[in-house]
């Protein structure tokens, strides 16, 4: 324990470190939101500031006025919610499984999981097109669902394996020896203490979702189902011009459901992290 | 149990909120859908209230306006081509056609297009969309836009230095020996000319026409071939002349987009900036009061003031089974009278003749006269419809002129790597 004690003056470098890291993270948010407040002028200003002269919420009305972002972030809370929750739900048992017993079978399955996530976009854009296409889930909200489970379902299922084994399996003995059936040792002593690490998990994949551009850009024709981050890019125009007031706006409101999810969630989460960070 | 069951009826709940949709009814109508890449409201506007008018008139052929985005249009179409599912009608730039007109995703419109639109487009904008041995047409050009010279006109006007017009354009060498009169009459620490050079090779080509360079050259047994000239040395030597050896054009701004570059015009700190014709309508919005601006005429060379354009296009997916209500509706949309609703719309010129001679694309104001005056020098971008361009462009030819601009090498070590490894890559796309 005495090799965690620091003096003082390095304590005081330690806080300034994590000040500094802390400023580093916020930057970028904080200046969107600077920028979402800012009248026209104000952007093209050669001196920019932090704190608006002139805040307007300009920005927004037009960013509403121009788009559908209420439309696109409802569709893309749906996928992102339908995506999480599956993902969670076939990820669980499949962890697991997984990571209680072990064997060549699935040492090489977590093999592989680990290798799939190197596949580029590219790589699978095409044929899954094509797969969607011949089930007809193409231009459907399903099918979108259906690709985010699939492509966050790899690191789901190896972040809940590390969760997994950090719950000792000898929890799970003494409740059978006090007589709980599989059924009960899993529901009563197992998935409490896998809480965290199922919360965590559902935020990476509900984050992964909210967030994807390029499926949901290829997969949905139609204008109503398109999501949050496809109508993002509407404010873009050709060689990197941007209507840069409303693009901020409206980028500003596409982070808040991400953020209350954080903050609501933040003391599972952490403690998820947590979780097997110490041998048992 | 119960909490299990909520779960999963919820979890119904919301999938059924996203499941499939269908094409539309099975009742005779056609169903057209037309990707829009429109961005800016005026244009976003004019493009619906045009689909909206089409549909009103023609109830058995309904167009569908979808939204595309310019960021990320050639990767959706190619998957969409690969895929079966691209829109009917597609709005796109001519650059980005090659390649799809090549692969056989796009249809040739020659025996679609009506003899007004035909006649209406000239031959040299026809030319950007025209592709193969048999010279297809596989997009209509219907709005182009030239670069021209944004200037602060307080500055300019106050230095005593002459101001161009399209009758009368600054040489390429008085353009020069301007930015060096206007650098010494701005004090320390302002700069005549700001060159947004982020995407250097299009800004280097296209200028590059008025001097008479071409890079490009189609030899007799169809190949093309990289050669860099003295004419091609002009426009690419003069920027950085202003650059590295006059220093009347800050270095920053060399990795810059043209927005990025628009506080310093604002704030006074670079008197002129060239840009494209349609930043006008960021000015516009973004200046601050009492701001004036002039639009001017891009340096002229050799050929005047010719320069290269690769103008916004609509064409038609091979795989749409309605191509010739698409070829209808692009005959409505592109009507003279709505070709300059879209041009104003998207502070573009038409390519139109007819309506490019509407009095309201030769006004003084906003600089509508100066572009229009310099429309009929615009010329296919070179190497457009060059296979392997895009990759030439990418991997060659924007580092190459990016460390020449900033004066990490000379104009030879500039012409070795646009020349020898430039044909390299071009012939690994000409192999018969």
């Amino acid at each position: 324990m005495s090799a965690l004690r620091t003096s003082g003056p390095a304590r005081a470098g330690q806080y300034l470190a994590l000040l500094a890291y802390l400023v580093f993270l916020a930057f970028p948010f904080l200046w969107l939101v600077s920028t979402a407040f800012k009248p026209a002028p104000e952007l093209a200003s050669l001196h920019p500031t932090w704190i608006p002269e002139e805040p307007t919420l300009a920005n927004f009305r037009q960013a509403f006025d121009e788009q559908p972002l209420l439309r696109a972030a409802g569709n893309s809370l749906v996928a992102a919610v339908a995506a999480a929750v599956i993902a969670v739900l076939i990820a669980t048992p499949l962890a697991y499984v997984t990571a209680r017993h072990r064997g060549r079978l699935t040492s090489a399955a977590t093999g592989w999981v680990v290798v799939s996530q190197a596949f580029p976009f590219v790589l699978v854009i095409i044929p899954l097109f094509l797969i969607l296409k011949n089930l007809h889930l193409v231009n459907s909200g399903f099918g979108l669902v259906l690709v985010y489970v699939v492509w966050s379902l790899p690191f789901a299922l190896w972040m809940l394996m590390g969760y997994v084994r950090a719950v000792p399996a000898e929890l799970e003995e003494a409740a059978a020896v006090d007589g709980a059936g599989r059924l009960r040792t899993l529901v009563s002593v197992t998935a409490p203490l896998l809480a965290p690490g199922i919360v965590a998990t559902a935020l990476f994949a509900f984050v992964t979702a909210w967030n994807e551009f390029f499926f949901a850009l290829v997969l949905l024709k139609t204008p109503e189902k398109q999501t949050l981050p496809v109508v993002l890019t509407h404010f873009l125009g050709a060689e990197g011009v941007a209507d840069l007031g409303p693009l901020a706006a409206a980028a500003f409101l596409a982070t808040l459901p991400s953020l209350v999810v954080f903050a609501l969630l933040q003391r599972r989460i952490s403690g998820g992290m947590l979780a097997g960070a110490v041998k048992s | 149990m119960r909490r299990l069951l909520t779960c999963a009826a919820a979890l119904a709940l919301l999938l059924t909120g996203c499941t499939a949709g269908h094409d539309g009814p099975d009742d005779g109508v056609v169903r057209l859908r037309f990707q829009s890449l429109a961005w800016q409201k005026e244009s976003v506007d004019a493009n619906r209230q045009l689909v909206k008018e089409w549909n009103a008139a023609h109830p058995d052929i309904q167009v569908e306006y979808v939204q595309g985005s310019w960021d990320s249009v050639h990767d959706q179409l190619l998957t969409s081509f690969e895929g079966g599912e691209a829109p009917d009608i597609i709005h796109d730039a001519s650059d980005d056609l090659a390649d799809f007109a090549y692969g056989g995703d796009l249809a040739d419109l020659r025996p679609l297009l009506s003899e007004r639109l035909r006649a209406d487009i000239p031959a040299r904008s026809w030319e950007t969309t025209t592709f193969g041995a048999d010279r297809g047409v596989y997009g209509v050009p219907f709005l182009q836009e030239p670069r021209v010279i944004i200037a602060n006109r307080k500055i300019l006007e106050s230095s005593g230095v002459r101001v161009p017009t399209p009758e009368r354009p600054w040489s390429w060498s008085e353009f020069r020996q301007i930015a060096q009169d206007l650098t010494r009459s701005m004090g320390p620490g302002r700069y005549a000319v700001a060159w947004p050079l982020k995407e250097p090779v299009s800004v280097s080509l296209n200028l590059g026409l008025s001097a008479g360079g071409q890079l490009f050259h189609r030899e007799p047994d169809g190949r093309v071939t990289v050669r860099f000239t003295e004419a091609d040395a002009v426009v690419p030597g003069t920027i950085r002349d202003l650059v590295v050896t006059d220093r009347t054009a800050p270095r920053t701004t060399l990795g810059s987009g043209g927005s990025d570059t628009l506080p310093g015009l604002f704030a006074g700190k670079y008197a002129m900036v060239p840009l494209g014709f349609a930043y006008r309508q960021q000015i516009a919005q973004q200046a601050p009061e009492g701001f004036e601006w002039t639009v001017l005429p891009a340096p002229a060379g050799s050929a005047g003031l010719t320069q290269g354009v690769s103008p916004q296009t609509l064409s038609i997916a091979e795989d749409s089974p309605y191509k010739k209500e698409a070829a209808a509706f692009l005959d409505f949309f592109l009507r003279p009278e709505n070709m300059v609703r879209l041009a104003r719309g998207d502070w573009m010129l038409p390519t139109g003749t007819a309506a490019l001679a509407d009095p309201a694309l030769h006004t003084a104001r906003d600089g509508w006269a100066t572009g229009a005056a310099v429309a009929e020098r615009l010329r296919p971008a070179p190497a457009q419809s060059v296979r392997g361009y895009p990759e030439w462009k990418d991997k060659v030819a924007t580092p190459a002129f990016q460390e020449y601009y900033s004066g990490a090498i000379d104009g030879a070590e500039l012409s070795r790597r646009l020349v020898a490894d430039g044909n390299r890559v071009l012939a690994r796309y000409q192999r018969k």
